[in-house]
């Protein structure tokens, strides 16, 4: 190909230095890339702004829903009603994780239970569908309704895709959507007030 | 299909691949005709570092800049906020921020030190004009690109420069205000001017300098590289056509290449690292304050590169024009005596210096110092035509040649000098002898290139293997 290289009398001694420099030129290029890359990643004020919002709760009724922005991402707040809790011992059977004990979107440990919550009558919820990320619409009546079973127990449909979940956020079986509604971090600071991204663990 | 060539039997894959390639993309052609067998001079020198270095800061600016792009926001309101946030925020901000800054200094060092060799070894004379002219035509897009992206952070000194600058195309007589207007898109200096500034310093100018650099190099591997001694290689060649003072490009030059590269991004990693403010010369203090448009700061002064052209504008006051009109006069007075041009000729020189001279009494100083600015880079333009010079390089001219040189180097360096300090009455009047001399070294080079004792040009270059 390139006819002024005798490929027969390389010098041996003058590759080494060639792969050497070539060497240290690579190491130079490497390091020069670093902080164009680190650049892509969140700054600090991307990082601040994820802090914990506070939500008060003190205006919910029974029944009624609130949304709240928490690092960019809707959270809702359920009051449920006694049927609603009521309905979540039907749907065990329904769902495809009951226990809430899939890890992909850990259930924080406090909320490892049939209503997935710390208070029965309070949902958490982050409104996003672990299938491919639109927010779910709000389907809290139960009943039949256009898209939904005759015997909807309430709860939650997304229709991107078509996924449903309980009225604790459960998704049922056969959904396009892997796992139930991620429950995020959580305490409540008084009866009527709740923090949204820190729990007592923080 | 007809033309297609086959790959020998058995031959490795990497020739097939090659074939398959070739056959469709000259790729092996440009490699030979711009590479591995582009013959260029063996005795080429340190000055001949600048022009690879030139492609390599402008990669350098092209890959910051895009990297700042991302977080940068033009919009006056958050301008000079973004440059903060990427400054302390962002992961790596500060170093690719002052990567862009410094480059953009280097870009002139690297320029005016490239189009240096060029004076030095008559590289624009024929057959290398038009790559002459299209550098020129790229030094005055890397002008007007600097220009646009220096207010793009909205500093006191982005502001205020960009005033003076755009205030410059308003002294055009009759077109001039409205044509400012136009620049600025807006009755004063804002928002709207620094969103088309942006738009020109991020895309319109660097896709121009893109296909200029492009041209350039074309241009260049037409008639091939000058040399310190400014002999023709072409000239002698081998059996088989070479040139006998040729070595191929690769790998000789590209290796060669890599060792001004080391030694300049040494330099660079070092200014980028101790010294990016470089005292206030590469990043102004002044543009540290938010811009206010209802306070100039005291000094005010473009960067260090624009510094000589901007003195040559200050220097032009009533008086200097006056100095011009005299000179004119004489000149024409001279050249209808002693010229020896036909009767037509006089006319029209006696015809156009009673115009030159109307016209620069009627019009303010304030427009020919636009003029003498524009002219004092246009002029580089001339330059083929203007060196009459029967040898190219200054090796072979008359000694007194090279302290000429020295002269207008250490007058660009006392005009640049001088554009940085305040305007003092005495200033101005260095810079008006210094602008003189400036132009009197290009307009009365077709004579002084001429007289004197030139030294015999050798056959072949001389080169000593080292």
């Amino acid at each position: 190909m390139n006819p002024s290289v005798d490929q027969s009398a390389v010098d041996k001694e003058r590759r080494i230095w060639v792969t050497i420099a070539c060497g240290a030129g690579a190491a130079g290029g490497i390091a020069a890339a670093v902080p164009f890359a680190m650049s892509f990643a969140p700054s600090e004020r991307a990082r601040a702004a994820g802090a914990a919002v506070e939500a008060d709760i003190s205006a919910l009724r029974p029944g009624e829903m609130m949304t709240v922005e928490w690092r960019g991402q809707p959270v809702w707040i359920v009051h449920r009603t006694p049927e609603q809790i009521a309905s979540l011992e039907r749907t065990n059977a329904m769902v495809v994780d009951p226990q809430s004990a899939r890890t992909r979107f850990p259930t924080p440990e406090y909320a490892r239970n049939v209503h997935r919550s710390i208070k029965p009558e309070y949902l958490v919820v982050v409104g996003i569908c672990t299938h491919l990320g639109c927010s779910p619409t709000p389907r809290l009546s139960a009943g039949a309704q256009p898209n939904l079973p005759d015997d909807w127990p309430g709860g939650f449909f997304c229709p991107c895709h078509g996924s449903s979940f309980d009225m604790a956020a459960r998704v049922f079986l056969n959904m396009p959507a892997p796992d139930n509604l991620p429950v995020p971090p959580h305490k409540y600071l008084a009866a009527t007030r709740i923090l949204i991204g820190e729990d007592t663990a923080a | 299909m007809a033309e297609f060539k086959e790959a020998p039997a058995g031959a490795p894959a990497g020739v097939k691949f090659m074939t398959w390639v070739d056959n469709r993309f000259p790729a092996t052609q440009l490699w030979n005709d711009h590479l591995a067998r582009y013959y260029a001079p063996k005795n080429l020198n340190f000055w001949y570092f600048f022009g690879s270095l030139s492609l390599l800061v402008l990669v350098i600016q092209i890959v910051t800049g895009i990297f700042l792009t991302m977080h940068f926001k033009p919009d006056a309101a958050l301008a000079f906020a973004s440059v903060e946030y990427i400054m302390r925020e962002v992961p790596g901000g500060w170093i690719i921020r002052y990567m862009h800054s410094t480059g953009a200094s280097m870009f002139f060092v690297v320029v005016y030190l490239h189009m240096f060799r060029a004076l030095l070894y008559g590289s624009y004379r024929k057959p290398r004009e038009l790559v002459w002219i299209i550098g020129c035509a790229i030094f005055l897009c890397l002008m007007a690109t600097s220009f646009f992206g220096y207010l793009l952070p909205w500093g006191q000194m982005s502001y205020w420069g960009a005033q003076v600058i755009i205030n410059l195309f308003a002294a055009v007589p009759f077109i001039g205000p409205d044509l400012a207007i136009l620049i600025r898109g807006d009755y004063v200096v804002g928002d709207a001017t620094l969103n088309r500034f942006f738009a020109l310093h991020v895309i319109a100018l660097p896709l121009v300098l893109l296909g200029l650099v492009v041209a350039h190099i074309i241009a260049l591997h037409e008639v091939g590289s000058n040399n310190p001694d400014g002999v023709e290689i072409k000239a002698k060649r081998d059996a088989s056509g070479k040139p006998l003072d040729g070595i191929p490009f690769h790998p000789y030059y590209t290796v060669h290449d890599i060792l001004g590269v080391s030694v300049f991004l040494m330099i660079f990693a070092a200014i980028m690292f101790f010294a990016p403010m470089m005292g206030g010369y590469f990043l102004k203090f002044t543009n540290f304050i938010p811009a206010d448009p209802l306070t100039t700061p005291v000094h005010i002064m473009p960067v260090w590169y624009f510094t000589p052209y901007y003195s040559m504008l200050r220097a032009t006051t009533d008086v200097f024009v006056n100095v011009l009109v005299a000179l004119i006069a004489l000149s024409a007075v001279l050249s209808v005596l002693a010229g020896g041009l036909s009767q037509r000729g006089k006319l029209m020189v006696i015809v156009g210096s009673l115009l030159g001279i109307a016209v620069l009494m009627f019009f303010d100083a304030k427009f020919w110092g636009v003029v003498v600015m524009g002219a004092s880079v246009l002029i580089l333009f001339f330059l083929p035509w203007l060196d009459r010079s029967p040898v190219l390089s200054i090796r072979y001219r008359p000694t007194w040649h090279k302290w000429l040189y020295g002269v207008f180097v250490v007058n660009f360096f006392m005009l640049g000098y001088l554009g940085l300090a305040v305007p003092t009455a005495l200033n101005t009047l260095i810079a008006q002898v210094g602008t003189l001399l400036y132009f009197a070294f290009f307009l009365l080079m077709p004579w002084w290139s001429r007289i004197g004792e030139f030294k015999p040009v050798p056959d072949r270059v001389v080169f000593k293997p080292h």
